[in-house]
């Protein structure tokens, strides 16, 4: 099927073929006589080689093969004396394999064949290997023979050192064999874990990785094989274990409560939580990756002034799994609380084992932190208004932030984002290596233009600054993101057809750049007020629209966030905004939102009242790329929660999303998919919905 | 260059159903039913089944079907799960599932999964990632996936993970864009997508585009039409396949096509057969190519037939 070129055939090609095709389907057909009658004969087993030595694919054969065998066996296995023609009647299976391998070296039928006839507990290693080493020296990335090789040696209980040579034999011989780079990780993957001998010094043996696929990358850079071993070693070298990144209230802040709010700046959003009624503020922690076992038997909360025990922890995450990245509980003041004056709330988390990532390693280093409530009493009684004003996010409603006293709060909150420090860890030697590794990529690429080579730099500066951050022995302002980033500007000229891998990866940076000090992060706050109101409110919104992002990231330093303009970008889904649980006000017009189904993680948002989404590409695209990351019955996460009387199956998704929500103002214009008979669906839907599209709704 | 040449296409692929002298015809005669699938997909996807009698195809799938509840890959030839799957899907097609009796044919599909979770494609045993995807692609379009261990069949597919992101065929085996396709599909399916790190994955597979604008199946290898599904359809469920050049892609495949006699090939100017014809063009389809329906890339069946067997109940 792959291969052939494509010429009409002539008559004596087509005479030639009629003349095959009459040959085969004789002995197919005999082939299947002899198997369905149950006829295990010496004419049997020659018609059915001749057939696999001309169509190894022909499955029945290879079983008919097998049946003969058993059958031969069973008559034979009383008597001691037959076992030499058992050996006989499985050297004759081998030789049949061998000549259908070399008609066709990937027919799956005549590997597993082998397969079962090895594991009658017949021939040698040294034969298997000897004829392995025939096959992989014809094609050495044939999968099927890697995978019969990993087959014989851990049947043959041959040691992961022995292999490993036989992949430094291979590799030396022609450094475009990523089958063998591949079996050469599983290897030593296996040894690092063992730990034993020479393996137990994690940072040598990477280091001589390095020299060893180096030669590689001088010798030809363009050739992807040893670029991807590399990416693995820099894996290796830069893996740290799970921690905690941050919290929301944040580290040492102070979080002030009114009746219908509570933030860290004293303003915040113009719809406000409504407090009063239930006395509770949620309180989010954020971890380096999706973690699991997040509970008060993990994490600890210690204040007089609210109940703190058995609190329920919910892992924020659209997907079933119970593993997320934040996780989010809420803590209630006691009955008798009315008024506080910097009460203290101190949390202890990991201090007990329990928070496993999906690997299965845990958060070992337990994280101390506190932050102090205040609830000033003279607005305890005061239930303001809900605004019911339309917010608009017109450029003429936003005011850069002053730097003025009563602000001194929010920046000295944004300066706690940053990661709650731990005991230094000992990254001494990865920081070590990765630095080589920056010399000599750069080294490499003074001597030519690599796409992947630019890349791998982009991600070992990376790599390297994580390992700063956590390492606590650097200023983290040091930080150069401009060469990363330019990094991704070159990329994407000299690498096109990967502009959008590049566009997200860029992204990424930019926000890690932007969120990394104060001093960043007020250039994008901007003080929102309705140009028509006379109210004096205030309220601080991040702004990070028009800047190409595609990607949302950094969101460990973004818990504190109520109000977000990311319109103008190209953003394609919510991912990621699901642990901003204090969100109110989003702005998602103007990007690349291809579908309802982008928008699931918003259902996680109880406190958001505005959203827009409008001039998005909802309803213009025929295919979904997002239909199997969300919950339905397409991919069994949804249960008895489906429900029939969704009106028609023309986004029966939106119905899933909206039916979650409780907006109070929504601008979805400008997508294919909006009609009148949607908007009034979704005005049904949410009851709470006042402004539709600039409209009003009654 | 130039465009999807439809009516070709659909006169190529009746033509191959009526030809069974050739050699090519012969040697694929074991495989029968699969071809089957391809065939009547694509041209369900150009919008032209019923140019097929769907009696007589319906009937023939039947006589597919061994004793045992399973399918073969044609009348007499032993049972396989490979064929099973695409006896499903025929029927999927005509809206016929109705004939089979469902308990039968997952009570063969239930007896293949193994201990460790894992799948054999038959009584002989040969396990398989691509006997996971199709157990339970099988099983989901037959609403009886309660009939095995579905947290252990993901538990088998997750530890074929690499440490590339991709999936091989057993633990340890390289990653191959067929193979990665069979778990991701199984993964989309059984709502397990959390498992697969999609960044370093996306990765590994938008680097399967090669300057020509085609997509090969593992590094350092030629491109083929064939890996315009399974390397798309990936993607596409880890929502990454705008990390490669749609529109190069479309070219590429487009290149591919016999203009003259119908059909497509792996590579330009290669001789052409079923299999590439179906995955050019769900490819294309996955690639929102005018005038095509679209295909659901985990069920591998067009949207509108996955969504008739899901959504409605």
């Amino acid at each position: 099927m792959h291969g052939r070129p494509r010429k009409p055939p002539t008559q004596e090609e087509q005479d030639a073929s009629a003349l095959k095709a009459d040959k085969l389907r004789h002995l197919q057909s005999q082939n299947l006589h002899f198997h369905h009658n149950k006829i295990f004969t010496k004419e049997g087993l020659e018609i059915s080689a001749k057939l696999l030595e001309v169509n190894p694919e022909h499955y029945t054969g290879w079983n008919y093969r097998k049946l003969a065998v058993q059958h031969f066996t069973d008559k034979k296995s009383e008597n001691a004396a037959e076992s030499e023609s058992i050996q006989s009647i499985l050297d004759e299976e081998l030789r049949v394999v061998e000549t259908a391998l070399r008609a066709n070296l990937k027919s799956y039928g005549a590997w597993h064949h082998r397969k079962w006839v090895l594991s009658k507990g017949h021939s040698s290693v040294d034969r298997e290997l000897r004829l392995l080493g025939k096959f992989q020296k014809l094609d050495a990335r044939n999968f099927h023979a890697w995978n019969y090789r990993r087959f014989v040696t851990a049947l043959k209980k041959i040691p992961d050192e022995e292999e490993l040579q036989y992949t430094t034999n291979m590799i030396s011989d022609n450094f475009s064999n990523y089958s063998a780079w591949h079996n050469r990780s599983l290897l030593l993957s296996n040894l690092l874990e063992k730990g034993v001998k020479e393996y137990s010094e994690k940072g040598s043996v990477l280091r001589e990785e390095y020299e060893f696929v180096v030669q590689a990358l001088f010798t030809d850079p363009d050739d992807q094989s040893g670029w991807f071993y590399h990416l693995w070693l820099l894996e290796q070298t830069a893996i740290l274990e799970p921690f905690l990144l941050s919290s929301w209230p944040s580290h040492s802040s102070k979080l002030y409560i009114s009746a219908n709010d509570y933030s860290s700046d004293q303003r915040s959003s113009p719809i406000s939580h409504c407090f009063s009624k239930t006395r509770e503020f949620p309180f989010i922690l954020c971890f380096s990756e999706p973690m699991v076992g997040v509970s008060s038997s993990t994490v600890s909360i210690e204040c007089d002034y609210l109940t703190c025990s058995e609190l329920t922890w919910t892992p924020l995450s659209a997907n079933g799994s119970g593993f997320a990245q934040a996780w989010l509980t809420y803590l209630k003041f006691t009955d008798a609380t009315h008024t506080l004056e910097a009460c203290p709330v101190k949390v202890a988390v990991a201090h007990f084992q329990g928070i496993i990532n999906m690997s299965g390693t845990s958060c070992s280093q337990s994280s101390h932190l506190f932050f102090t409530v205040h609830i000033p009493s003279h607005d305890q009684n005061q239930a303001e208004e809900q605004t019911t004003d339309r917010i608009s996010w017109k450029e003429e409603n936003f005011c850069m932030y002053a730097a003025e006293s009563h602000d001194a709060d929010l920046l000295h909150s944004l300066c706690k984002l940053e990661m709650i420090r731990q005991k230094s860890k000992d990254v001494g030697w990865s920081m070590k290596v990765i630095a080589d590794e920056i010399d000599r990529c750069r080294e490499l690429l003074s001597l030519t233009e690599c796409k992947i080579g630019k890349l791998t730099l982009a991600r070992l500066l990376m790599a390297n600054y994580s390992l700063v951050s956590v390492s606590c022995s650097h200023d983290r302002n040091d930080v150069h993101y401009e060469e990363i980033l330019s990094l991704y500007d070159d990329l994407m000229k000299i690498d096109p057809s990967h502009i959008c891998y590049y566009e997200d990866e860029r992204s990424l940076v930019l926000l890690k750049q932007m969120t990394s000090s104060s001093g960043s992060f007020l250039k994008n706050i901007h003080h929102y007020r309705e140009s028509t109101s006379s109210s004096l409110n205030l309220y601080s919104c991040l702004r990070l629209n028009s800047l190409s992002l595609s990607r949302i990231g950094s969101i460990e330093q973004l818990l504190w966030v109520q109000m977000l303009d990311l319109s103008h970008n190209k953003i394609r889904s919510t991912e990621g905004l699901e642990a901003l649980q204090l969100l109110s006000c989003l702005n998602l017009s103007h990007n690349k939102i291809c579908s309802f189904t982008a928008l699931e993680t918003l259902r996680l948002l109880k406190s958001l009242k505005v959203l827009g989404i409008s001039y998005n590409e909802i309803g213009a695209h025929s295919i979904d790329t997002r239909r199997y990351l969300f919950s339905s019955p397409l991919n069994h996460a949804l249960g008895s929660d489906w429900s029939g009387d969704i009106e028609s199956l023309d986004h029966w998704d939106a119905f899933f999303i909206f039916k979650g929500l409780d907006l109070i103002q929504l601008d979805i214009m400008g997508n294919a998919a909006v009609n009148d008979r949607l908007k009034a669906s979704l005005v049904k839907l949410m009851p709470a919905l006042k402004w539709l599209d600039g409209e009003s709704c009654n | 260059m130039g465009e999807l040449n439809i009516e070709n296409h659909a006169r190529y692929i009746l033509s191959v159903e009526k030809k069974k002298d050739s050699f090519e015809s012969v040697v694929m005669e074991h495989l029968r039913l699969n071809g089957a699938y391809w065939g009547l997909t694509t041209l369900d996807i150009m919008g032209k089944l019923d140019a097929v009698d769907q009696d007589e195809v319906v009937s023939w799938v039947m006589q597919c079907q061994d004793e045992s509840g399973g399918f073969g890959g044609n009348i007499g030839h032993d049972p396989h799960i490979l064929y099973t799957l695409s006896a499903i899907q025929v029927l999927a097609l005509f809206d016929k599932i109705d004939v089979l009796e469902t308990e039968k044919v997952s009570n063969y599909i239930a007896g293949l999964q193994n201990e460790d979770g894992s799948f054999s494609g038959d009584m002989w045993g040969e396990v398989d990632t691509r006997f996971s995807y199709i157990s339970l692609c099988s099983l989901a379009l037959l609403h009886r996936l309660d009939k095995i261990n579905v947290e252990a069949a993901v538990k088998y597919i997750v530890s074929c993970k690499n440490l590339d992101g991709g999936f091989g065929c057993t633990p340890g085996a390289e990653s191959h864009a067929g193979q990665i396709f069979c778990c991701v599909g199984a993964l989309a399916i059984t709502g397990a997508l959390h498992h697969i790190d999609k960044d370093l994955l996306g990765w590994w597979l938008c680097e399967r585009q090669v300057i020509t604008g085609g997509l090969n199946g593992r590094p350092e290898k030629l491109p083929d039409v064939c890996y315009s599904w399974w390397v798309l359809s990936s993607l596409i469920m880890i929502d990454r396949v705008h990390w490669i050049d749609k529109k190069k892609l479309v070219q590429f495949i487009l290149d591919c096509q016999d203009k003259e006699n119908g059909g497509i090939s792996d590579r330009p100017d290669d001789a052409v057969d079923v299999f590439h014809t179906y995955f050019g063009v769900a490819g294309l389809s996955l690639l929102e190519y005018p005038g095509l329906k679209p295909i659901d890339p985990a069920y591998a069946l067009p949207v509108d037939v996955v969504n008739r067997i899901f959504l409605r109940r």
